[in-house]
């Protein structure tokens, strides 16, 4: 005890330690199962960083020919890379290496999942309002770099599966007008495959994209802290605090017991549970490529927006071949993650909302901007399952040429019937909170009033119950209004048109003034 | 099996081209061919050679004359009486015993109903059956024949195996014989618990979609390559644990998501549970 105190006085007086400690420990994390979904993305990494560590001590990025002489039978006396070779060495002869090679693939997944499913609880609660945007931006850039980071790994051993996929980034490059072949060479320092490119990615993958990653994770801890945390609105809860547990010791000690979960969950799932099987694909060789070539999951959506265009869309002009079934899915992929990126700043532009939000919308609430994400949802869904077409087809007995055909409606018309679909439902929720917040819930009890009158009694909410369904707060579209110089610029009415189509349809929330009068 | 090895016993002694045949049944096969010769020269020493030989022509003719019966009630109204095939199926002439051994075989013929392309069923006729159509249907042309145990044993090199069948059936039957999609409804089926010799059968005589890989193509040797490979992964599982269908990134990608993430949900909503 007296050491302890002495060592803490020690480093105290040394660093002040205690006014970090002080801040951190009575930063108030509020409760509520989708806030913690960041945590699970934070604790996969941690995860990635420690099993990957155990990688490198063992894998050899080289791409120089050796002949494979492993204990795994069906490949002995085989040609292929050093990199395939140490890859296959950590799956066979290195205890625990295959288990550490689960572990961080599978790792990784939940890593980009988790990310995604975190934006998509940001976006449909409306998190991302002043004073977050900028976090949002980060985390965004945090999931692009998770992708990349992604790719580079699922790269690195040089089997048949990981050349197949930069065989089609390859492509992706080569149709980039003018600088397409340019740009291809100075990456693979040679015709592809040439024999840089596993060390080049290797250097990427463990050196420059994860320094990145943990300096921009930082950036979001610490924005985190500063911007502190939203909360869902409640009896007590305003926009101008914040309810919860403190991190010291409540939230750290749960915290902590959740980095276990989520390690205990990952090391369960890769202890029994296959995840690329690189023995099965063989060394890389430029001409065979297997059926079921996919991409892992989060790079789905770029290789089903490939399937998707229809072929033949090429024009040749001077001597240059155009390839419109590249460079279109190229181009709409890029626009549809800046549009995600700086989403937050042209709702803002939109609303003219200059306020701090603290408060978490429920997504009903914003019909128009739950209708966007869920378009956005939907166009995402249509590209991923796509870069399935071909197991949807053989799984569900359907021709391909069927399942693209209705993928390529769900990715083209179903962003338009997910956003009306869902916004004429978020706005019969708002109806239906209204209703209840003012008459209550139908008890199905019947009473018949000594005057021969029938009446069937409703249920109160009590006050905290309401309050979820009246404390939200109502937009009106901007009125368009001439400027200093008695103008209307076309930027104005650009902006006001916006503003109406986001809150045109509306249900404006419950007054007090209403639940009184309901009450007598 | 067991309708194999009595198929071998029945028609062993009958023709030479039928006893190369019947050694891939059974062990027994060989010994049993013995014991028929043995008898048959011990019994009539100084006729020996020309009586056996007009047996086994006569019972040859038999087996083609009960195929061919066979073929025109089960297979006639489609392929044709003569095997020369009419409107509503393919010729069948020059085809060889090895194809009727595949298609009869693994129950793709004859076909329930006229789709995409013909499917695995049970078989509809026994062995003995099969194999007299398939001498009928020799009988009308030269084809390939049914291989010898040899070319179907697994017993050779599972590399070079592997890296044939990663160049040449991969692209469509996935890496691990795991199967794929073709165009139009069509598919490359899973290899899993695929007899080899249909699996050689599917080879040499390039069945619906599939590609002929003749002996030019691959060798004997090379197709029993690709057997004993085929043979190592089904002996084989996953070093890794279950190998979710072996159907690569897309099922890694759904397990992830639904089981994965699905139960640090269900962790994360007990964490933040009220207790009551």
């Amino acid at each position: 005890m007296r050491f302890t105190g002495w060592a803490a006085n020690y480093i105290d007086e040394r660093t002040s330690a205690s006014t970090a400690v002080k801040t951190l420990g009575r930063k108030i994390f509020p409760d509520h199962w989708s806030f913690m979904l960041g945590e699970v993305a934070l604790y996969s990494f941690v995860v990635i960083l420690l099993s990957g560590t155990f990688l490198t001590f063992f894998f050899d990025p080289s791409m120089t020919e050796v002949e494979y002489e492993g204990s795994y039978v069906p490949l002995q006396g085989i040609p292929m890379s050093v990199a395939y070779h140490s890859s296959l060495d950590i799956s066979f002869e290195i205890r625990g290496g295959l288990l550490m090679r689960q572990v961080h693939h599978w790792a990784a997944l939940l890593f980009v999942a988790s990310i995604a499913l975190h934006m998509l609880r940001v976006f449909f609660t409306g998190a991302f309002r002043k004073p977050r945007e900028l976090n949002w931006v980060i985390g965004f850039l945090l999931f692009v770099l998770a992708m990349a980071l992604g790719f580079t790994g699922y790269s690195l051993p040089d089997d048949l599966l990981s050349g197949n996929g930069l065989r089609i980034i390859d492509g992706m490059i080569k149709a980039v007008p003018v600088a397409g072949a340019w740009i291809s060479y100075l990456l693979f320092g040679d015709e592809f495959p040439g024999t840089d490119i596993i060390p080049r990615l290797y250097v990427l993958h463990i050196l420059l994209l994860p320094a990145i990653l943990v300096a921009l994770i930082g950036a979001h801890m610490v924005l985190l802290i500063v911007n502190k945390h939203t909360q869902f609105a409640g009896p007590g809860r305003t926009n101008d605090n914040v309810v919860g547990a403190p991190v010291m010791p409540v939230f750290a000690a749960k915290a902590g017991g959740f980095f276990f979960l989520v390690f205990g969950v990952i090391v369960l799932i890769a202890s029994l549970f296959t995840i690329n099987p690189i023995w099965n694909y063989g060394p890389y060789d430029p001409s065979p490529v297997s059926a079921g070539t996919q991409p892992d999951w989060y790079i789905g959506f770029a290789d089903g927006a490939l399937r998707l265009i229809p072929p033949h869309l090429e024009t040749v002009i001077f001597g240059y071949t155009w390839s419109w079934n590249v460079l279109i899915p190229l181009v709409g992929l890029l626009v549809f993650l800046a549009a995600a990126a700086v989403y937050p700043f042209l709702e803002a532009w939109v609303t003219g909302d200059k306020r701090e939000h603290h408060i978490a919308e429920r997504p009903r609430n914003n019909p128009t901007r739950t209708a966007i994400g869920a378009a956005g949802v939907t166009f995402y869904a249509g590209l991923w399952a796509a870069a399935s077409s071909d197991l949807i087809a053989t799984h569900f007995r359907l021709s391909i040429e069927g399942v693209i055909h209705a993928l390529q409606f769900v990715t083209v018309v179903g962003p338009f019937i997910a956003y009306f679909v869902t916004k004429r439902v978020c706005l019969a929720l708002m109806r239906k909170d209204r209703e209840i917040a003012l008459h209550g819930y139908e008890s199905g009890r019947i009473v018949r009033l000594p005057g021969g009158e029938y009446i069937e009694v409703h249920e109160q909410l009590d006050d905290y119950e309401r309050w979820r369904l009246v404390s939200y707060e109502e937009y009106q579209p901007l009125m368009v209004r001439p400027d200093a110089r008695g103008r209307i610029t076309a930027r104005q009415r650009v902006r006001a048109g916006l503003s109406r189509w986001f809150f045109e349809d509306r249900i404006s929330p419950v007054t007090q003034k209403e639940l009184e009068s309901q009450r007598h | 099996m067991r309708n194999r090895i009595e198929t071998q016993h029945t028609m062993a002694p009958i023709s030479p081209a039928s006893s190369r045949r019947s050694g891939r049944r059974h062990p027994l096969a060989t010994a049993a061919l013995l014991v028929v010769g043995l008898l048959a020269t011990g019994g009539a020493y100084a006729l020996a050679t020309t009586t056996a030989t007009a047996e086994t022509t006569a019972a040859s003719e038999q087996l083609v004359e009960e195929g061919g019966k066979l073929f025109a009630a089960n297979c006639a109204s489609c392929h044709g009486l003569q095997g020369a095939g009419t409107d509503a199926g393919p010729s069948v002439i020059g085809v060889g015993a090895l194809a009727v051994d595949f298609q009869v075989g693994t129950g793709r013929m004859p076909m329930a109903a006229s789709g995409p392309q013909a499917e695995v069923k049970p078989v509809q006729f026994t062995q003995e059956q099969i194999d007299a159509m398939g001498a009928w249907v020799a009988s009308l042309a030269p084809g390939p024949a049914v291989p010898p145990e040899r070319y179907i044993a697994g017993d050779g090199d599972a590399a070079i195996g592997a890296e044939l069948f990663r160049i040449n059936c991969a692209m469509c039957h996935n890496v691990a014989g795991a199967g794929g999609a073709l165009t139009e409804g069509k598919y490359a089926p899973g290899l899993a618990g695929v007899d080899p010799v249909h699996v050689y059968g599917a080879m040499a005589t390039g069945p619906q979609n599939m590609p002929v890989f003749s002996d030019l193509n691959l060798t004997p040797e090379e197709k029993n390559d690709i057997i004993t490979y085929l043979k190592y992964v089904e002996e084989n599982p996953s070093v890794g644990g279950f190998d979710l269908g072996s159907l690569g990134p897309v099922s890694e990608g759904l397990f992830i998501w639904i089981f994965g993430l699905g139960g640090l949900i269900a962790v994360t909503i007990w964490l933040t549970a009220k207790s009551n």
